[in-house]
């Protein structure tokens, strides 16, 4: 499957506020539950996520374990010049994703 | 008798106009289906996206070869709502000569849940009379009103006689199949209308048909052929 569908406005007008949709396909395994043998699943959510644009920072987020599998993340920035959008994230195993998405501002 | 007409003319009062599940689901879930940003079903369609390419088979041949782009089968899901996986799977393995994909596994589900969304917006269009499924639409009616399982209840009570009513904290459907598969809040994941059908038949404490039997072929056939008329709108995402 897919890891990850990031959704940002390819062009933007300076000073309007951009929306920068992710998807994240992820099992979001909480820890609390049982396999068929009766042994907990090992937690393995993403704990982290850091989201920059033109390599400043616009947020950095950590998860819980009620967040759903797959989570869905809805960001606000300003549009400032033009850069990438940088997106990564830390999970439970490990696991470090990342993906860019540039953003022209006219 | 006249007690049963008269209660069968109030079932038939009460019986809504045929409208999708969507109708039904609270504007939130409606919401997460009409943002393509916003639906997680697409990370398997885009998963769907990369399966369409690999080759497979003896002669390393991938569904693009023969198909060309996936909107090229714009239509084909309209036809086939409820058993697009079965199509996949026969392409597969009598023109790929490939194995057959596991139904419910995550390649199966990405490449219906690609080849369905060609078909987004497309009036459902089930033939009666197509060959491969002669009978099996009335067959899947007499299944669906037959009544089963240690409740005692036939699909048909549900979601015919109760659809619009509330079962625990979701509005049951009227059973339309325009939307597979489909991501389910409930699973946090793609299901197929295997997986849905099994659901509800264990929800009755029926044992579910097995997947590859002719019931529930019949009964497929028939969700399909009750759906003709709405939109298509694969994925659709459902409490």
């Amino acid at each position: 499957m897919a890891r990850i569908l990031l959704n940002v406005p390819k062009q933007a007008r300076r000073g309007e506020a951009i929306e920068i949709k992710l998807l994240l396909s992820h099992p979001m395994e909480t820890g609390q539950r049982r396999d068929e043998t009766g042994a907990i699943v090992p937690r393995n959510i993403i704990r982290d996520v850091t989201c920059t644009y033109g390599g400043a920072l616009v947020v950095r987020l950590e998860l819980f374990p009620a967040i759903s599998a797959n989570p869905f993340l809805h960001i606000a920035a300003r549009a400032g010049a033009s850069g990438d959008v940088v997106l990564t994230w830390t999970d439970d195993a490990g696991l470090v994703g990342t993906e860019t998405a540039a953003v022209e501002v006219v | 008798m006249t007690r049963r007409l008269a209660l069968a003319a109030c079932v038939l009062l009460s019986a809504a106009a045929p409208h999708s599940g969507y109708d039904d689901a609270s504007p939130a879930v409606q919401a997460m289906q009409d943002d393509d940003g916003a639906n997680p079903a697409m990370l398997w369609v885009a998963t769907g996206r990369t399966l369409w390419d690999q080759p497979a088979g003896p002669a390393a041949q991938s569904c693009r070869t023969c198909h060309g782009p996936p909107d090229s089968l714009r239509g084909a899901a309209a036809r086939h709502p409820a058993t697009l996986e079965t199509r996949i799977n026969w392409s597969r393995t009598m023109h790929q000569g490939a194995p057959a994909l596991p139904e419910e596994g995550e390649a199966m589900l990405s490449l219906a849940a690609l080849v369905g969304l060609q078909s987004r917006g497309l009036p459902v269009a089930v033939a009666r009379d197509d060959v491969m499924e002669a009978g099996a639409v009335e067959a899947g009616e007499a299944l669906f009103t037959a009544r089963m399982g240690q409740l005692n209840l036939s699909c048909a009570d549900c979601h015919d006689g109760l659809a619009g009513g509330r079962l625990g904290g979701a509005r049951i459907p009227q059973g339309r199949v325009n939307a597979y598969p489909e991501y389910r809040l409930e699973w946090q994941g793609l299901g197929g209308l295997l997986r849905r059908i099994r659901n509800c038949m264990t929800g009755v404490r029926a044992e579910p048909f097995p997947a590859a039997s002719p019931e529930m072929a019949s009964l497929r056939a028939y969700l399909g052929w009750r759906t003709n008329g709405l939109p298509m709108e694969t994925p659709g995402v459902r409490p």
